[in-house]
């Protein structure tokens, strides 16, 4: 807690000796990355199709790194760091995950026509919404508009020859001069992909319907209030890379905000949103040819939450301050069937019903010194308590951890400063911080977990630490007529790094694993993340693009991580005039030299990968029609990555189509 | 401007106070203790009569735990001495089981605990004597009584590498539940067809195992101890899930020897001495 005061007089001092009267509107707030989302369906840019999931937009950024355990569900990490590390969030609203075994992160239960964009930061920077180490992905949605246009009317079909993947959506949009509304349903359905070489990749099906409403309401010139519900449900969805599958996941997320703006405030803007979400996820095996018992386990995680954010301008200092607080309960568990009718079920639970209760502030300065430097420091003190009611839950964990009480509270720091430099064509930024994040459900309160990837229960650890990280970052970018260049590295010190130790004393639980991890604080990591980008306009239609990355990670226990990207490469070339646009896409990994055996890893080969593809897009009165054609994985090239879950093979070569009729 | 603002932030704080959503998971398959005794059996001799209960309304085989009334003339009685036999008849003897003394409990009550050791077909073979002394008269009752089998082996009979018989009995977890539950078991010796004394500072190891999840057992279990001042066994049984386990044991005697029972490896996937829990 002193700590923490610390951190706060730091910042309220630095806002006080740099008052000085001027008129700025950056609000520049350092995110490494955005991605467009809603427009990108309105422009004919070959690169995304209308219809891409958002885990397939998430893999274009170079920052994010997609784990793939199926072939919908990817998880995102950033930095080489896993969920655990990160804060994904709704337009600031907490929400978890209901599945022990990571099937669902949480972009999973959103769809492109919900979001109008995602905005990724990393490490510290990312600590907006609440405490994390690697950063964070938020996934802003649209706001309403009261432009009196009236009604709009979208629809997308999309087809995939790969799985006979079918996705088709529909939204309807009204802008009134105090009402806005919008409602969209999209639907896709794909049966089992076929990997290079034409291997069918059994169990990788999935369907899924997902709807979103908004309703907007200007309450006068500067305040406005927005309520909007998504309801996302998929069934029969496959994990290749797992012994189960899934026939429900459903997510119910809802919220209320109330917007007040005015650009000639010095309050000029504050946010307060109050939100609930809902999450089941049931886990089946029944339809897998032989498990060794059949199991039930479902899961639920639920959310309740609000914030209030201000934004706050005083001579070139903006401010933002962000107050909030959640409560979560998680909740799972397993059922086994005997093979011997006569014998009573077998039930535990695996996420002993955890409640977590999270408050926290918030405060970041953005000053800009002058046109050509500007510095941000940003801090949040967080208090976080897990609490277990439930007395069969306590117990269970009471078996590895008698002295374990019914609830341990942490308290999290967060402080990080960044400097950024500009002259002519170029563009420094410096920056640095400290971080501290809690242990997740799964970690701390995990009750035998199993873990495909390396053939282990998992056990939680009620006791860990909270992790700690040191954190440096660098990025230079370079713009010049026809030349842009960027370069960037972020150097991770991570304390009580968290990861499974094998326990030999212990044994499994599930039938055919290896033995039993238990989560504990290794001493120290490091973690290194870096990528070099350029882009090179070669005439009016022609640009050239090139990306390298490289990452390293290793513990304090001289052992590789797990997850850390090899070399990664990206060559692409752009076509664009008039109405058309075309897309040749070169892109792949180099070996996989730096990997950990220990967890399950294995030399995952190098690999390269073409893609090809092109819109075209017809304007009338009234009307917009984008037509996309493209081919991923031209050659038909079989190949796995270093993230694939159990190397499972991903897709070969795709043709796709996508249609999207705009009406206004 | 500040009241309208004001106004929502309140209307949007309301929402912060809503009820937490019901999740629907399965309540946990656990049978709540119940207090209440039932009937099983009324002993009838001229003017009074015995009336015995316990928790399930039933005797079965293993430990059971017995509360026993006595009615004269219409009211109850609780200031005499009272004392129970329980015989088997089987085809070429007789022979008795473990048992407690009745105790006087409080008000009308009295307790004490048989350990049937088997039943006959059809639930019978047993015979229960109560013998007591009222005013100075010595009075005896006997009744066949029904003993039902038991669904699992909460009782073993076995005979030891000293040539001694055993009766080993569980008498907790009574209500096991996924948690470290105190085990308690009674230990006695057929000294002859009617006595059956308890055994004494011997260590029973415990190691138990989930036949249908690949024999697998469980963490932080302890061997079960003698405790002098009730003369039982006690240790840690640690239960990780709900179905059905097996109880594997081994009996060691004073001197450290193994009198009954085996460690359970790959191939020995029971020892041969042996209780089982099913939850």
């Amino acid at each position: 807690m002193k700590n923490s005061l610390v951190f706060l007089l730091c910042f309220v001092s630095f806002t006080l000796f740099s008052q000085q009267e001027e008129k700025h509107d950056s609000t520049a707030l350092n995110i490494d990355e955005v991605i467009i989302i809603a427009k990108s369906k309105l422009n004919n840019y070959g690169e995304q199709k209308s219809l891409s999931s958002i885990d397939e937009f998430l893999e274009r950024s170079n920052q994010i790194s997609m784990i793939k355990r199926g072939s919908y569900a990817w998880e995102p990490t950033i930095n080489n760091m896993v969920s655990d590390r990160l804060n994904v969030t709704i337009d600031g609203m907490q929400i978890y995950g209901a599945c022990t075994d990571k099937m669902d992160p949480v972009t999973s239960y959103v769809d492109v026509s919900n979001l109008d964009k995602v905005v990724i930061t990393s490490g510290q920077e990312g600590t907006e919404n609440s405490n994390c180490i690697g950063g964070s992905i938020d996934m802003v949605l649209p706001s309403s508009n009261y432009s009196n246009a009236g009604w709009k009317t979208n629809i997308d079909l999309g087809y995939e020859s790969n799985g006979n993947y079918l996705a088709s959506g529909m939204d309807v949009r009204y802008s009134g001069k105090k009402i806005f509304g919008s409602a969209d349903v999209i639907f896709r359905k794909a049966g089992n992909y076929r990997a290079g070489g034409g291997e069918e990749v059994q169990f990788s099906q999935f369907q899924k319907i997902n709807s979103s409403f908004q309703l907007g309401y200007l309450l006068s010139e500067n305040h406005k209030l927005e309520a909007f519900m998504i309801y996302d449900k998929a069934t029969d969805v496959g994990y290749t890379a797992l012994p189960m599958d899934v026939s429900l996941a459903e997510a119910k997320i809802i919220s209320l905000t109330h917007f007040y703006h005015n650009k000639k405030n010095k309050l000029y803007q504050w946010q307060t949103k109050v939100y609930m979400n809902s999450i089941t996820h049931v886990m089946d095996d029944t339809k897998r040819p032989e498990v060794p018992i059949h199991m039930d386990m479902p899961g639920w995680s639920d959310t309740y939450g609000f914030y209030s954010k201000i934004n706050y301008r005083i001579g070139k200092h903006h401010l933002l301050f962000n107050f909030n607080g959640n409560h979560n309960r998680s909740i799972a568990e397993m059922t086994m069937y005997p093979n011997d009718p006569t014998e009573n079920d077998m039930f535990m639970y695996t996420w002993p019903d955890v409640k977590t209760k999270y408050g926290g502030l918030y405060i970041k300065d953005h000053f800009m010194i002058d046109n050509n430097n500007s510095i941000s420091l940003n801090g949040r003190l967080g208090i976080h308590v897990n609490r277990i009611d439930n007395k069969v839950g306590l117990q269970s964990l009471q078996i590895y951890y008698p002295t374990m009480e019914v609830s341990r509270q942490r308290a999290l720091n967060s402080l990080s400063l960044n400097y950024e430099w500009k002259h002519n064509a170029y563009k420094i930024e410096i920056g640095g911080g400290y971080g501290e994040r809690a242990p997740s459900v799964s970690e701390g309160y995990g009750f035998y977990l199993f873990n495909s990837f390396d053939n282990y229960d998992y056990i939680g650890n009620p006791f860990l630490e909270n992790e700690q990280s040191l954190e440096s970052s660098l990025k230079i970018n370079y713009n010049k007529n026809k030349l842009s260049l960027e370069g960037r590295g972020s150097y991770f010190y991570i304390r009580n790094y968290i990861i499974g130790q094998i326990n030999p004393d212990l044994v499994a639980m599930t039938i055919g694993a290896d033995g039993v991890r238990v989560y504990h604080d290794l001493p120290s990591a490091t973690i290194f993340s870096s990528s070099l980008s350029g882009s090179y306009k070669l005439n009016d239609e022609l640009v050239l693009k090139a990306s390298l990355g490289y990452n390293y990670g290793k513990g304090s226990n001289k052992e590789d991580l797990p997850l850390v990207r090899p070399i990664s490469y990206l060559l692409e070339m752009n076509y664009n005039h008039k109405r058309l646009t075309g897309i040749i896409r070169f892109r792949g990994d180099g070996n996989q030299t730096h990997y950990s055996m220990d967890y399950g890893e294995d030399e995952t080969p190098a690999y390269s990968v073409l893609d090809v593809s092109s819109g075209y897009k017809w304007i009338g009165d009234k009307n917009v029609v984008i037509l996309k054609v493209g081919i991923d994985n031209i050659l038909d090239k079989k190949y796995s990555t270093y993230s694939d879950w159990n190397n499972i093979y991903r897709q070969g070569r795709n043709v796709f189509m996508n249609l999207s009729y705009l009406l206004r | 401007m500040n009241f309208k603002h004001i106004f929502s932030i309140a209307l949007v704080s309301l929402l912060l106070f809503s009820c937490e959503k019901d999740i629907e998971p399965v309540v946990e398959p656990v049978t709540q203790a119940s207090n209440q005794l039932t009937l099983v059996q009324e002993f009838e001799n001229g003017e009074q009569t015995i009336e015995v209960y316990t928790k399930s309304g039933f005797f079965y085989t293993g430990y059971n735990e017995i509360s026993i009334k006595l009615k004269e003339n219409g009211s109850y009685v609780n200031d005499f001495t009272f004392s129970w036999m329980p015989i088997m008849s089987m085809m070429t003897m007789n022979h008795s089981c473990p048992k407690s003394t009745i105790q006087h409990k409080e008000g009308d009550w009295f307790q004490g605990y048989i350990v049937f050791q088997m039943t006959g077909m059809d639930s019978s073979g047993w015979n229960l004597e109560f013998t007591y002394t009222l005013d100075g008269v010595e009075y005896t009752v006997n009744e066949d009584i029904e003993v039902m089998q038991s669904a699992r082996q909460n009782v073993t009979v076995f005979t030891g590498t000293d040539s001694v018989k055993y009766v080993m009995a569980l008498i907790e977890p009574k209500h096991p539940e996924i948690a470290i539950n105190e085990m308690v078991v009674g230990l006695y010796t057929m000294q002859s067809m009617m006595m059956f004394p308890k055994v004494e500072n011997y260590t029973i190891t415990l190691d138990p195992r989930m036949p249908s999840m690949d024999n697998h057992s469980s963490p932080n279990n302890t061997d079960l101890v003698f405790h002098p001042e009730d003369g039982f066994y006690r240790g840690d049984l640690s239960l990780t899930m709900t179905g059905y386990w097996v109880l594997n044991h081994k009996l060691i005697n004073e001197e450290g020897e193994v009198l009954k029972g085996d460690d359970v490896t790959d191939t020995n996937l029971q020892s041969s001495l042996y209780l089982e829990l099913e939850f």
